[in-house]
C-alpha cells in the first residue's frame, strides 16, 4: 500500500470516527428510553460506523490520483501570523470592544501582508469600521458590545 | 380565480406597494450581501416596520426583502466565496471559479437573469398550481423526507470529480457529525459537548459555512501566494469582464432554467425542505443531465452549474409560499418568520385564505412577479460597481474577508469561543482543501443533519424500530430507487473512464 498524505488523513479520520463512536456509546439516555427504537445515541452510532466504513475503504483501496503538494511554495509563516492575529482579535473583542479591536486587527493584517500605504491602511481600518459599526448599530439596530467606546463616552 | 388575480393586480400595482417592493429589494440585497445576515434576519428586522402598514403591503415589503436578500447572498457567494445563507452555497461552486477567471461581471449577470427567470416561472406555477399542490405536499411523510435527504446527500456524487467519491462521502459523514453536536432535539440530552456550555446549542450554520468557505478560502489564497501553479490558475481577480451573455451561454441557460425552476418550485412547496435542498438537487441534476464535456467544467466555472442553483433557489422561495399561504405550514425558516408576522396582523393562513382574504393571497403572488422585475432592473446596472469588490488588492481583500466572517459570528453570539471554533474549523478545512477534500458535501450534510435525524426518528418510532418503512410506501421506494440509480450510474461512469 502506497502511503501518502491522503491516506494519513483517512487514517486520522478513521481514528476520529472510532473516538466519535466510543463517545456516542457513552451518551447518557433516560432509563425509559434505553430500549426505545430510537434514542439520543442511535443516529450518532450509525454515523460512527459509517465514518469507519468510508475512511476504512479509502485506506484500503488504491489511490490512482495522488495529490502532491509542494510545501516549499506555501506561505506558512504569513498564514500562521494571520491566524495568530485572528486569535488575539477573538480574545480581546469582548473585553476591549468591537471598534478598537476590529480596527487594530485590520491594520495589523494589512501590515503583515506587506502593505505599507499608511493612509490607505488607516482609512480601511478605523473610519471603515466606524462606518460599518454605524450601519449595524445605528441603522440596523444590531447591538455591538463596546466597553472602550462606552468608557470614552461615545456609545451609550 | 380571474377575479382574484385582478384583485391581486390592483392591490400590487398601487404606487405604495410598488415602492415597498423596490425598498424591500434594495435593502434585502444590501443585507443579504453581509455575511451572517440572511433573509431571515432581514425579514425579522422589517417586522416592526411592516406593522405600520396594512397586511397586504406589509407582506409585499417582506417578500421584496426576501428576494433581495437571496440575490444579495448570491453576490457575496460569487465574489467572495462567502455564502451567508444556506440557499446560496451551491451558487459559489461555479460562480466563484468564474469570478476568479476574470468573469465576475458575467457570473453576476447569469445569476441575476437565472434568479429572474426562476422567480418568474415559479410565480406562474404558483398562480395556477398553489391550491392543488398544497394537497400533494401534505402527502409527504417522514420516510419520504428521510429518503429525500438520502437523495440530497447522493448529490455529492455530482460534486465529486473523478476519484473523489470516497473523500466526498467522508466529508458528508463529518458534516453530519458536526450537526450532531449539542442538545438532542427531542430529549434535550447533550451530545459531544464535553461539558462545554458553549456547545449546548450546537454549532451554528453560519459559523461552519464561514469557516469552510470564506475563511479557509482567504487562508488558502495567502498560503498559495507564491505557488506558481495556483497563480497560473487565477488569471486575474481584478478583471471584471463583460456582463454580456453570449449566444452559446444563453443556449445553455435556456435548457437549464426550465428544469431547475420546476425542481426548485416543487422542493420549495414541501414543508421544511426549502431553497437549500432545492439548489443542491438542481445542481446535482444538472450535472447528470449535461453532456460529458460540459460535466468536466462543473466546479470550474460552468454556466449550467451557476444557472441551475440560482434558478432553483429563487423558484423555491416562491414555492415555499404555497404551504405557508394555503396550509399555514412554513416551507422554510424565512417563511416561518413571515408566518409569525402574518399571525401578528391577525390573519390565519389556511386553505380558505384565498377565499376570505383574496387581496392578500393574490397581491402577494402578483407582487412576487413585480419584485422579480424590479430586482433585475435594480441589480443589472449595478453589477459593474458591485463586481469592483474584486478589484480590491489581496492585501486588503483577505483581511476584509476575515473581518466579515468574524463579525458575522460575533454579532450572532457575542462569544469568544465561537470565534476560536471558527478559526479551528477554518484551519482544518484549509488543510483538507490542500488535499482536494471537497467542502460542499460537508455543508450539505451539516444542513440536512438535524432534519435527517428527526425524520429517521419518526420513521423508526412509527414502524416500531423496523426498517420496513423504507419499502412500505411507493413514494419512498421511488426516491430510494432514484438514489441507487444515481450511485450506480456514477460507479459505471468511473469504471468506463478508467478503462478508456
Amino acid at each position: 500500500m502506497n502511503i501518502n498524505t491522503t491516506k494519513i488523513i483517512s487514517l486520522l479520520f478513521f481514528i476520529f470516527s472510532a473516538f466519535y463512536l466510543y463517545t456516542a456509546y457513552q451518551i447518557q439516555v433516560f432509563a425509559f428510553d434505553e430500549n426505545a427504537p430510537f434514542n439520543a445515541r442511535t443516529f450518532p452510532i450509525y454515523l460512527g460506523y459509517t465514518g469507519l466504513f468510508f475512511s476504512g475503504l479509502k485506506l484500503i483501496l488504491p489511490d490512482p490520483d495522488t495529490i502532491k503538494v509542494e510545501h516549499k511554495n506555501l506561505e506558512y509563516k504569513k498564514t500562521g501570523i494571520l491566524i495568530l492575529i485572528a486569535i488575539i482579535y477573538g480574545a480581546t473583542i469582548l473585553k476591549i470592544g468591537y471598534f478598537l479591536t476590529t480596527s487594530l486587527f485590520l491594520f495589523a493584517s494589512y501590515y503583515f501582508l506587506g502593505e505599507r500605504r499608511w493612509f490607505l491602511m488607516f482609512l480601511l481600518s478605523f473610519p471603515f469600521v466606524a462606518a460599518f459599526m454605524y450601519l449595524l448599530h445605528g441603522v440596523l439596530d444590531i447591538y455591538l458590545r463596546d466597553p472602550f467606546l462606552k468608557m470614552i463616552g461615545v456609545m451609550g | 380565480m380571474i377575479e382574484g388575480i385582478l384583485i391581486g393586480l390592483s392591490t400590487a400595482l398601487t404606487f405604495q406597494n410598488i415602492f415597498m417592493v423596490m425598498i424591500g429589494c434594495f435593502f434585502g440585497t444590501i443585507i443579504g450581501m453581509l455575511p451572517g445576515l440572511g433573509p431571515m434576519t432581514a425579514i425579522a428586522l422589517m417586522i416592526p416596520i411592516t406593522y405600520g402598514f396594512d397586511p397586504a403591503t406589509g407582506l409585499i415589503l417582506m417578500a421584496g426583502v426576501y428576494y433581495g436578500a437571496v440575490f444579495g447572498g448570491s453576490t457575496s457567494s460569487i465574489l467572495l466565496n462567502a455564502p451567508g445563507v444556506p440557499g446560496t452555497v451551491a451558487t459559489s461552486f461555479d460562480g466563484y471559479p468564474m469570478a476568479q477567471q476574470g468573469k465576475a461581471g458575467k457570473a453576476l449577470a447569469i445569476a441575476a437573469w437565472s434568479s429572474f427567470a426562476g422567480g418568474t416561472l415559479s410565480a406562474i406555477y404558483l398562480l395556477f398550481l398553489a391550491p392543488s399542490l398544497s394537497k400533494v405536499s401534505l402527502s409527504f411523510r417522514s420516510p419520504d423526507y428521510f429518503a429525500l435527504m438520502i437523495l440530497g446527500l447522493t448529490a455529492i456524487a455530482a460534486f465529486s470529480s473523478k476519484g473523489q467519491f470516497l473523500k466526498a462521502m467522508m466529508m458528508v459523514v463529518l458534516g453530519l457529525m458536526l450537526a450532531s453536536v449539542g442538545q438532542d432535539s427531542l430529549s434535550d440530552i447533550t451530545r459531544f459537548t464535553f461539558n462545554n456550555m458553549n456547545l449546548t446549542d450546537g454549532i451554528s450554520f453560519v459559523l461552519v459555512v464561514m469557516a469552510t468557505f470564506a475563511m479557509s478560502e482567504a487562508l488558502t489564497i495567502i498560503l498559495k501566494r507564491n505557488d506558481p501553479t495556483a497563480a497560473a490558475k487565477q488569471v486575474s481577480l481584478t478583471e471584471l469582464g463583460s456582463i454580456k451573455i453570449n449566444k452559446e451561454e444563453r443556449g445553455k441557460m435556456y435548457k437549464t432554467i426550465p428544469r431547475s425552476s420546476v425542481i426548485g418550485f416543487l422542493i420549495g412547496v414541501l414543508p421544511g425542505a426549502g431553497a437549500t435542498i432545492a439548489s443542491f438537487l438542481a445542481y446535482g441534476m444538472e450535472r447528470n443531465l449535461v453532456k460529458d464535456d460540459e460535466k468536466e467544467k462543473f466546479g470550474k466555472g460552468s454556466v449550467n452549474g451557476l444557472s441551475a442553483p440560482e434558478t432553483a433557489n429563487n423558484a423555491a422561495c416562491s414555492g415555499s409560499f404555497v404551504p405557508m399561504l394555503t396550509l399555514g405550514i412554513p416551507g422554510s425558516g424565512t417563511t416561518a418568520v413571515m408566518l409569525g408576522a402574518l399571525l401578528g396582523f391577525g390573519i390565519q393562513p389556511g386553505p380558505r385564505l384565498y377565499m376570505t382574504n383574496p387581496e392578500i393571497f393574490w397581491s402577494v403572488i402578483m407582487s412576487m412577479y413585480i419584485g422579480m422585475v424590479i430586482l433585475l432592473i435594480l441589480n443589472l446596472p449595478l453589477i459593474p460597481y458591485i463586481a469592483r469588490i474584486l478589484a480590491v488588492p489581496k492585501n486588503y481583500l483577505i483581511p476584509l474577508i476575515l473581518f466579515f466572517s468574524i463579525t458575522g459570528i460575533y454579532v450572532m453570539s457575542f462569544n469568544n469561543f465561537d470565534i476560536y471554533l471558527m478559526i479551528g474549523i477554518a484551519v482544518v478545512a484549509t488543510f483538507l482543501r490542500l488535499y482536494d477534500f471537497p467542502m460542499p458535501p460537508l455543508i450539505l450534510a451539516f444542513v440536512l443533519g438535524g432534519l435527517m435525524e428527526e425524520n429517521l426518528r419518526r420513521s423508526l418510532l412509527l414502524s416500531n424500530g423496523s426498517w420496513e418503512f423504507l419499502w412500505d410506501r411507493t413514494l419512498t421506494v421511488c426516491i430510494l430507487i432514484t438514489t441507487i440509480l444515481i450511485v450506480l450510474w456514477h460507479i459505471y461512469k468511473t469504471f468506463t473512464k478508467r478503462k478508456s
